[in-house]
């Protein structure tokens, strides 16, 4: 006790070299009783004092470590040594005051509201803490949370930032802090301008509430703190006849319409033996009635007055509307949109870039998709319907090699031959026991692998069931290439892209470059020509018809990364597939890729006009090909003459 | 040789005799009219496996006879049951209104009868308004007549551009599987006006009819199945019959020959791809009132392969051919896939055939291509010792004609 | 004799094989006439371009009286002017009988609707008859093409020709692999008919044509090198050359 006293005594006697607690000691009552309406003079009080302590305090008060001495009303910062005694430390000393026990203490608990209000008074100590990595912190919570006290302090923290890219960030927050906060209008100018050629999210977040407008209705002078950007005429497209007189009506400028409903109500409360102002109500399945009835009503008083197309006319033509900006100075405004319209453009032109990009990405998954066809179909002219299901089947060994391997990365290069491997057996298989007695008749292979098609489909789900399976990709192709705010793209749509180009490459090799390459021209332009100079058709015609579809696994592999691997995953892509072959013109590689570039294109282009409907885009895709094959029946690249056959 | 018409075909009497006795022989075991030894239910699948002869049928003149593997029949199919379905169900629906709204304090007028109606059918996709498509849904004899003209405009238009541009053999059947993909993702679509993959339902309800039983409704419905499907027998009979059925299968295994002895292939072609296609919305239109919904899943183009795949299985070429392959692939696959077959125990797999038919009918399918593209059909060749020319090796295939020429011309 | 069918200046190219080079032919009524070349010479290609199948870059196709310009039209109008086709290798129905086939070329209305209400008549009867006589097939008339001989498909198709009642009858190779009797018969059944229409036939068999006993033309590399009687076009060094030397 007595070395309570004694703590005590000293704690008063140096009250004068005490100001934290002095100050905290005069906004004892908020403090305790805090919310977050009342608080804000305290904070501010404690925040602005210049003192080296406050910094301390905020984050104990925030931390809810601080805690207030029942017996004398001091405010100490508190550690817990166990669960019922803590140990105080003062405030502006430091001190270590020793252990208290936790029933003659009161611990401040400021909810989550305060605690936000002292986390961005905690922001300007913040900004210039030693650790890199607390100044970072703070520069993001301001950022999110922006607000006109902040300016002040960052300013003052630009010139001492020792790190390049912080003062980079700090500056640029400064200029966005400056467009929205600074006083100063010309200063917000300028800022303005500066930083009208950034393409920043957060440029055109801090723009856009500038240049906001809201519609509002008056009626003789405009009021004058009004920053009017256009006035409208009702019944224009801007604005319908029926929204501006809703709006005189919600505000009290003219009374509301009566709707059919209301009249409808209306009649019914005043239904009296059997009929409504005279007139029966068997006749009221006629509106005009219905109308004449209610003007009775209307004209007894019962019911307000019927509004007719006069009334509104009037109304409309009495009150003149117009678009308010947000920001009352008309300087800041004009700036503002002027700095909105380059950044538009520049995004514009970003976001043209960026869908190139996805249109291309799109493409080179259906060029993988249908390169393993622009070998079977394109080269041997065999058409496989089963070669969605090749695509699956490449997509499911990716997944069944997952479930033993667990290293992502491991597991896809390992998945990739694997693919290939099973997808050539299946290819060779199929050659060998139904197509090759199916050459020269293609529409029978055609139903004929449909009906392979529909077997290994329901095998598919026999064995691995209806639900989508998870094919992950490995780390290192998670996260995207972020060229700017408007421009990013994926690693994995990189990826494809690149494997698309090695496909390409691959396959041009083959064909142009090695004997096989050789055999197979030779056997698909005469197959008995090349048989009589020693080439064997039947092994050439399977070892194609196996690469091809060792193709299709390993494309399997990689959209299974993207997209979710079901059975019916390779349905999904089959007639795009054989549209890009088709489209880009049979028996030519360079066919296929265009056709792919063109579909993807197209996609995303239809896509960009109508960005909620992606089935729309698909048909109005397909009617687009349908009639595109009008006008080049033999795909963008047709081999012309006698080549071409028929 | 000037013979009658029966006396050409006796295949044709056959046919009707053994359609007109099954009706008979289902009437007397119906439960409306009969014995009840077969179930309502069972009555419309019945019904509808005759709706899918028909189909079965269009399927066969244009491919089987005519060489166009189209896989888009299913969807002109799909559309004759949505035209009849938009009459049936915004019909019935007004009439529920009107009843619930006959109970209100005043009498409604016809613009609120409407709007409830809207908010009836149109409530599941979000909306209240009626699209522009169901300007005629009140009028009978307009949706009926549509029954015919959509499916028919649709295959004119399209065929008109396919044709017109030479697109023959598989380009030609990829082509109709993305017109069909492209009307099924449109009517997949919400705001397509047909409620999206909801589709058309209560279709089983006539208008009006509230008090007749389905019973009996069931057996009226397998007596106008049964007669549109000899209507479209008869057609076909005479279609393949004359000097027309020798053009078109001319077409079918040499165009190029067709075309210069002066017909004009593309003409030809177009009629019986529109002719079909308005064969197709008929049917569909009887077989989706029985099946009480359609939605556009059944318009996938899955669906035409199945039907190729009937009418391969039946036998291609012949018209019975294809009505046998319909009826025998229909039945059997409800038959596997309702889960009245029973699983077969192999000790340490249990085979179930919900699961595993779809399999057996794909390999199934392989095999009839590859050993017996005859189909079924041709067991009635083993009967009557109907004989294939001698080809001299030369296969006759509608795209091997072609080759054949080609290489006649290097 | 007055022109029927006048080809003039015509080339067409195939990925930059001249096929045909600056072609020009004429040819006049109930004219028999042979046209002979070698391998490329650009036989099957002319055909080709008369008959619709081929669009040729430049110049013009002129036919009949009125020389009406056979360009824009397609095959199936070429072909109800009135010029008829039959290809190197015989291209019959063979899944349909002989009375069929002939049948369909027969000429009347080939509009959908008039074939598909189209009843065999008399007349019609007939002349099918008359044909099925002239190609020594009376007795084949209701089997299927498809079992006959290799030469009756040659002459079933040159009755198709002569159903269809050309003004122009295009032959390719007619005698390709025919026993000597048949060759004989098809010659007696192409002379007969060059008295009422033009004919045209391609050969190589020399002795085939020397029994046409008509004027010949001939081409070589896509134009024409020499036209006049078989001995005339045998005894020009050009002629000889293309054929034996290079």
């Amino acid at each position: 006790m007595a070395s309570l006293v004694l703590v005590l005594g000293t704690a008063v006697a140096r009250a004068q070299d005490a100001p934290m607690q002095t100050l905290l000691q005069d906004h004892s009552a908020t403090i305790v009783k805090s919310s977050r309406k009342t608080i804000g003079p305290a904070i501010d009080a404690v925040a602005g004092s210049g003192l080296p302590q406050a910094q301390v305090v905020l984050q104990s008060w925030q931390a809810k470590d601080m805690w207030l001495r029942k017996e004398d009303g001091l405010f100490f910062r508190a550690e817990k040594i166990d669960s019922k005694t803590y140990r105080l430390f003062d405030f502006d000393t430091d001190a270590d005051l020793g252990a208290f026990a936790k029933s003659d203490l009161k611990q401040i608990k400021p909810n989550s509201g305060i605690r936000a209000l002292l986390g961005s008074a905690l922001v300007r100590f913040q900004l210039l803490d030693p650790d890199p990595a607390k100044r970072a912190d703070a520069l993001l919570s301001l950022e999110r949370d922006p607000s006109a006290d902040a300016l002040e302090p960052l300013r003052a923290s630009i010139d001492d930032e020792p790190d390049d890219e912080l003062r980079a960030k700090k500056v640029r927050l400064e200029r966005l802090l400056t467009i929205g906060y600074d006083p100063d209008e010309p200063a917000r100018i300028a800022a303005i301008q500066e930083m009208s050629t950034d393409l920043g999210v957060d440029v055109r977040a801090t723009l856009n509430p500038l240049v906001a407008t809201s519609l509002k209705v008056y009626a003789g002078e405009a009021p004058a703190a009004w920053n009017i950007a256009t006035s409208l005429t009702p019944g224009s497209d801007q604005l319908p006849r029926a929204e501006a007189y809703d709006l005189l009506v919600a505000e009290k400028l003219a009374p509301p319409r009566v709707s059919g409903d209301d009249i409808r109500n209306a009649l019914i409360e005043n239904i009296q033996d059997g009929q409504v102002a005279e007139v029966p109500i068997h006749r009221f399945s006629d509106p005009a009635i219905r109308e004449i009835a209610y003007a009775n009503l209307a004209n007894a008083g019962t019911v307000p007055p019927l509004v007719t197309e006069t009334d509104i006319d009037a109304a409309l033509a009495a009150h003149t509307f117009v678009q308010v900006f947000a920001d009352p100075s008309p300087a800041v405004t004009t700036a503002a949109s002027a700095a909105l319209e380059s950044i538009s453009y520049r995004v514009g032109i970003n976001q043209t870039i960026d869908l190139t990009l996805d249109a291309l990405s799109l493409a080179s998954i259906y060029f993988l998709a249908a390169i393993g066809l622009a070998i079977t179909f394109g080269v041997m002219g065999v058409i496989n319907m089963a070669h969605g299901e090749f695509i699956m089947m490449g997509a499911y060994t990716g997944y069944v090699v997952q479930q033993f391997i667990p290293d992502h990365t491991l597991s896809i290069i390992v998945a990739i031959p694997l693919a290939f491997a099973v997808t050539f057996a299946a290819g060779v298989a199929m050659e060998r026991l139904v197509i090759r007695w199916l050459y020269n008749r293609p529409l029978e292979t055609l139903l004929a692998t449909f009906g392979i098609s529909i077997a290994l489909q329901q095998l598919a789900k026999n064995i691995f069931g209806t639900q989508a399976r998870p094919l992950t990709s490995p780390g290192w192709l998670d996260g995207a290439l972020e060229l700017n705010d408007v421009v990013s793209i994926s690693y994995i749509r990189i990826a494809i892209f690149v494997l698309a180009l090695i496909f390409l490459a691959l396959f041009l090799f083959i064909m142009k470059r090695t004997r096989l390459g050789l055999e197979i021209r030779a056997v698909t332009q005469n197959p008995r020509m090349a048989s009589s100079m020693g080439i064997n058709p039947n092994r050439v015609n399977m070892l194609t018809f196996g690469l091809g579809s060792g193709i299709a696994g390993i494309a399997g592999v990689a959209i299974g990364l993207f997209a979710k691997v079901t059975s019916e995953l390779g349905s999904d892509y089959i007639v795009q597939s054989f549209m890009t072959v088709v489209v880009g013109g049979v028996g030519n590689i360079w066919g296929t890729l265009a056709g792919a570039t063109m579909i993807g294109f197209l996609q995303k282009g239809i896509e960009w006009f109508n960005p909620s409907n992606t089935l729309a885009a698909q048909t109005y895709m397909i009617v687009f090909i349908i009639i595109f094959i009008q006008f080049r029946p033999r795909g963008i690249i047709a081999l012309k003459g006698r080549a071409a056959g028929d | 040789m000037r013979k009658s018409f029966f006396a050409q075909n006796p295949s044709v009497l056959i046919f009707l005799a053994i359609l007109g006795l099954f009706t008979l022989g289902v009437t007397v075991m119906s439960e409306a009219y009969g014995n009840g030894a077969i179930s309502t239910s069972f009555v419309k699948t019945l019904g509808k496996t005759l709706c899918l002869a028909m189909i079965a049928i269009a399927m066969d003149l244009v491919w089987g006879y005519t060489g166009i593997l189209s896989l888009g029949h299913f969807a002109f199919f799909g559309i004759g049951g949505y035209m009849i379905g938009m009459w049936l169900m915004y019909a019935r629906t007004y009439d529920i209104v009107v009843a619930s709204l006959a109970e209100a304090p005043i009498p409604p007028t016809e613009q609120e009868l409407v709007d409830a109606v809207g908010n009836q059918i149109f409530g599941v996709v979000g909306s209240s308004e009626f699209p522009l498509i169901w300007t005629f849904a009140d009028s009978l004899t307009i949706q009926l007549a549509l029954v015919v003209l959509v499916p028919g405009i649709i295959a004119g238009v399209f065929g008109w551009l396919a044709f017109r541009s030479r697109v023959t053999g598989v380009y030609l059947s990829i082509l109709t599987q993305a017109m069909t993909l492209a009307l099924a993702f449109y009517l997949f679509q919400n705001d397509s006006g047909l409620r999206g993959n909801n589709g058309l339902s209560g279709l089983q309800n006539l208008p009006g009819m509230d008090d007749v039983p389905q019973a009996l409704i069931s057996v009226w419905f397998l007596w106008a199945s049964a007669g549109a499907l000899a209507l479209t027998y008869l057609f076909g009979a005479f279609v393949v019959s004359g000097k027309f059925g020798s053009v078109i299968r001319g077409i079918r295994d040499n165009e190029a020959r067709v075309r210069f002895l002066g017909y004009s292939v593309e003409t030809y072609k177009l009629f019986i791809f529109t002719a079909t296609a308005m064969l197709a919305g008929i049917a569909g239109a009887l077989y989706y009132p029985q099946a009480g919904i359609v939605n556009p899943a059944e318009i996938a183009p899955i669906a035409s392969i199945y039907l190729a795949v009937w009418v391969a299985i039946g036998g291609r070429g012949r018209l019975y051919g294809a009505v046998i392959g319909a009826i025998f692939v229909s039945l059997v696959s409800s038959w596997f896939t309702g889960g009245q077959a029973p699983d077969i125990n192999l000790g340490f797999y249990t085979v179930k055939w919900v699961d595993w038919w779809l399999i057996v009918l794909g390999l199934s399918f392989v095999g009839v291509t590859l050993f017996a593209p005859a189909g079924i059909g041709g067991l009635v060749d083993l009967v009557t010792n109907r004989k294939s020319p001698d080809r001299h090796g030369a296969d006759l295939g509608p795209d091997a004609g072609a080759l054949q020429e080609k290489e006649a011309l290097e | 004799m007055s022109t029927l069918l006048e080809v003039s200046g015509v080339s067409v190219t195939f990925d930059g094989f001249r096929a045909i080079n600056n072609l020009s032919f004429r040819i006049g009524d109930a004219e028999l006439r042979a046209i002979i070349g070698p391998n490329g010479a650009g036989k099957t290609t002319f055909m080709d371009i008369v008959t619709g199948k081929t669009r040729p870059d430049e110049g013009r196709i002129l036919w009949g009286e009125k020389s009406q310009s056979l360009l824009g039209m397609n095959e199936a109008k070429i072909a109800q002017a009135g010029i008829g086709r039959k290809f190197q290798k015989p291209t019959v129905f063979e899944e349909q009988t002989v009375f069929e086939n002939l049948q369909m070329a027969l000429k009347n209305d080939r509009g959908p609707f008039s074939v598909l209400f189209y009843k065999t008549n008399p007349r019609d009867q007939e002349r099918i008859g008359e044909l099925a006589e002239e190609i020594g097939l009376s007795d084949q008339l209701y089997r299927k093409s498809g079992e006959l001989s290799h030469g009756q498909k040659q002459w079933l198709e040159i009755g198709m020709l002569l159903a269809q009642e050309p003004r122009l009858l295009l032959v390719d190779e007619p005698a390709a692999g025919m026993t000597p009797a048949e060759r004989e018969h098809t010659t007696t059944i192409l002379v007969e008919a060059a008295k009422t229409r033009a004919v045209v036939v391609v050969e190589h068999d020399m002795e085939f044509i020397r029994r046409l006993n008509c004027k010949v033309t001939v081409l070589h590399e896509g134009s024409v090198l020499a036209e006049g009687s078989l001995d005339h076009v045998t005894s020009n060094q050009e002629v000889i050359d293309v054929y034996l030397g290079r």
